[in-house]
């Protein structure tokens, strides 16, 4: 048993974890402007932007999947033109693999961070603007520093949801070792050409560390509401 | 000068105020709740979308083509539910707003808050919390100072002090100040002037013993109160009644008994001849 752990190549957890790491750090910066912009909003096109920005949940990732493939493809536009600009190849690279997973986990982004920023009173965001601060001081001063447990929250779901995604990588990555090959799809082949020995051993981890990611999260709310029982969950 | 010339159309009546008021005057709005406190506080600063004019000291906050945002009113608001940044503490939530220690230690000395002034808000009392709120009001030494209601989740008490502080920061800021308040002995310590909103509109505008005495009253005591329970001692019946924070026991005859139930709301009034008053405090 222990000779077949050493013998293990755990090159597709590294990747996994890489994956989700960039793609957790872009959807960060990416997610914040758009959830304060939609809680603050009280336009009648909320409810639709919110429907496309839930799309992902709801969708199967082989849809998803097709569409992100044809949109990246050498022969698409973008495709074509990051291929003839910059030598850069969308599809079946590990560059194709980040832009796949930030439309696939983005809900999981937004929608904690959304939820924290409407939690705030109104009032509190008021007295800032009052104070003479425009809204870009008070969302980095007063909306950020208290929703920090939904941003956590967010941050944390987005990274195990990454790590944990199959299809659209399958679609979009293929299965490069090394470039593309993540955890998840590793285990796929192992259960298709047999190999139930690592294939036990790759869930393992799997669950092991899924499980003490969302442990931490809870631990952590559960502390801070007993702490403030404050804004933001 | 603050003049003030606007009208909104709300849910079920229109808003429609004209005011005048001269600087570093203390005004209490009153008024039955929903008649439009709030909403006219709100759109003095700025936070509500209102048609008509605001000017202040020559300068145009409102009119047919500007709409000042708040950043730029200069102007104080005491909310009633405190609105502090829980994420600073008492002496960051005023620096906050202007960087201004000396300003800020000032105000702390006024509300005796510097002991507290490192604590964090949840850790603060209604009353203490109150007058944080009240302190970064004035930090920016604002030319209108907006209170919507800021004592009335406090006890009798902590609402006496605040109203001293309230009064000595008036007195040395001589900040023009609009105070909403459903409590007339409030009313009468702190304003000078009383507006009473009705549906929107200005039904009453006076000086506080004008609006609040009236003439009716006069040569009387009257006071509001609730009926607890009715007592039947040998041939004399004695209704229990709540007065404010205060429970009395007044002889009724049996024919007023008769028609007198627990919980009707009531009014005692007696003509004030020679009324005993004793300093308690």
């Amino acid at each position: 048993m222990w000779q077949s752990i050493s013998s293990l190549d755990f090159s597709p957890f590294v990747l996994s974890f890489k994956l989700a790491s960039v793609t957790t750090l872009i959807l960060l910066f990416l997610s914040i402007p758009i959830a304060w912009k939609l809680s603050q909003s009280r336009s009648r096109l909320k409810p639709f932007w919110e429907a496309i920005l839930a799309l992902p949940i709801v969708l199967p990732p082989s849809v998803l999947g097709f569409y992100i493939l044809i949109a990246l493809s050498q022969y698409s536009t973008l495709g074509a033109f990051f291929s003839e600009s910059f030598d850069i190849k969308l599809t079946f690279s590990f560059t194709g693999l980040v832009i796949a997973s930030c439309f696939y986990s983005i809900p999981f982004m937004i929608q904690p961070i959304q939820g924290g920023f409407e939690s705030l009173p109104p009032n509190m965001l008021e007295a800032s603007y009052i104070a003479g601060k425009s809204k870009f001081i008070t969302l980095l001063r007063v909306a950020l520093p208290n929703i920090k447990p939904a941003l956590l929250t967010a941050i944390i779901i987005t990274f195990a949801h990454t790590v944990g995604e199959f299809g659209v990588v399958l679609m979009v990555g293929g299965s490069i070792p090394g470039e593309t090959k993540v955890a998840s799809v590793a285990i796929y082949e192992m259960v298709e050409t047999m190999n139930y020995d690592a294939a036990y051993i790759y869930s393992g981890i799997m669950v092991f560390i899924s499980f003490i990611v969302l442990l931490i999260v809870y631990l952590f709310n559960q502390k801070q509401s007993r702490k403030i029982g404050g804004f933001g969950r | 000068m603050i003049t003030i010339d606007i009208s909104k159309k709300l849910l079920s009546f229109e808003l429609s105020i004209k005011l005048e008021i001269p600087n570093g005057s203390f005004i209490a709005l009153s008024g039955a709740s929903g008649s439009g406190k709030s909403t006219l506080l709100r759109m003095l600063a700025g936070l509500e979308s209102a048609h008509g004019e605001i000017v202040v000291d020559g300068k145009v906050w409102l009119d047919r083509d500007t709409h000042v945002a708040p950043q730029h009113r200069e102007i104080g608001f005491v909310f009633q539910d405190y609105a502090l940044f829980p994420n600073m503490t008492v002496e960051e939530n005023l620096l906050f707003v202007k960087y201004d220690h000396t300003l800020a230690k000032h105000l702390l000395e006024i509300t005796k808050l510097e002991t507290l002034k490192g604590q964090y808000p949840d850790r603060l009392s209604g009353g203490q919390k109150q007058r944080v709120s009240l302190c970064r009001a004035m930090m920016r030494r604002p030319k209108l100072l907006l209170m919507d209601e800021p004592l009335s989740a406090l006890d009798p008490d902590m609402r006496e002090k605040l109203q001293r502080e309230i009064l000595a920061l008036h007195k040395e800021f001589k900040t023009t100040t609009i105070l909403v308040s459903h409590d007339p002995s409030e009313i009468y310590r702190l304003s000078s002037r009383v507006v009473q909103l009705e549906l929107g509109n200005i039904v009453a505008d006076g000086s506080p013993k004008e609006i609040l005495l009236g003439s009716k009253s006069s040569q009387k005591f009257s006071f509001e109160g609730e009926v607890l329970e009715i007592v039947q001692i040998d041939i004399m019946y004695v209704a229990i009644i709540s007065i404010g924070q205060q429970l009395v026991e007044v002889v009724i005859s049996s024919r007023e008994a008769s028609h007198l139930k627990v919980g009707d709301k009531i009014q005692v009034g007696t003509k004030a001849f020679a009324p005993s008053i004793r300093v308690i405090s």
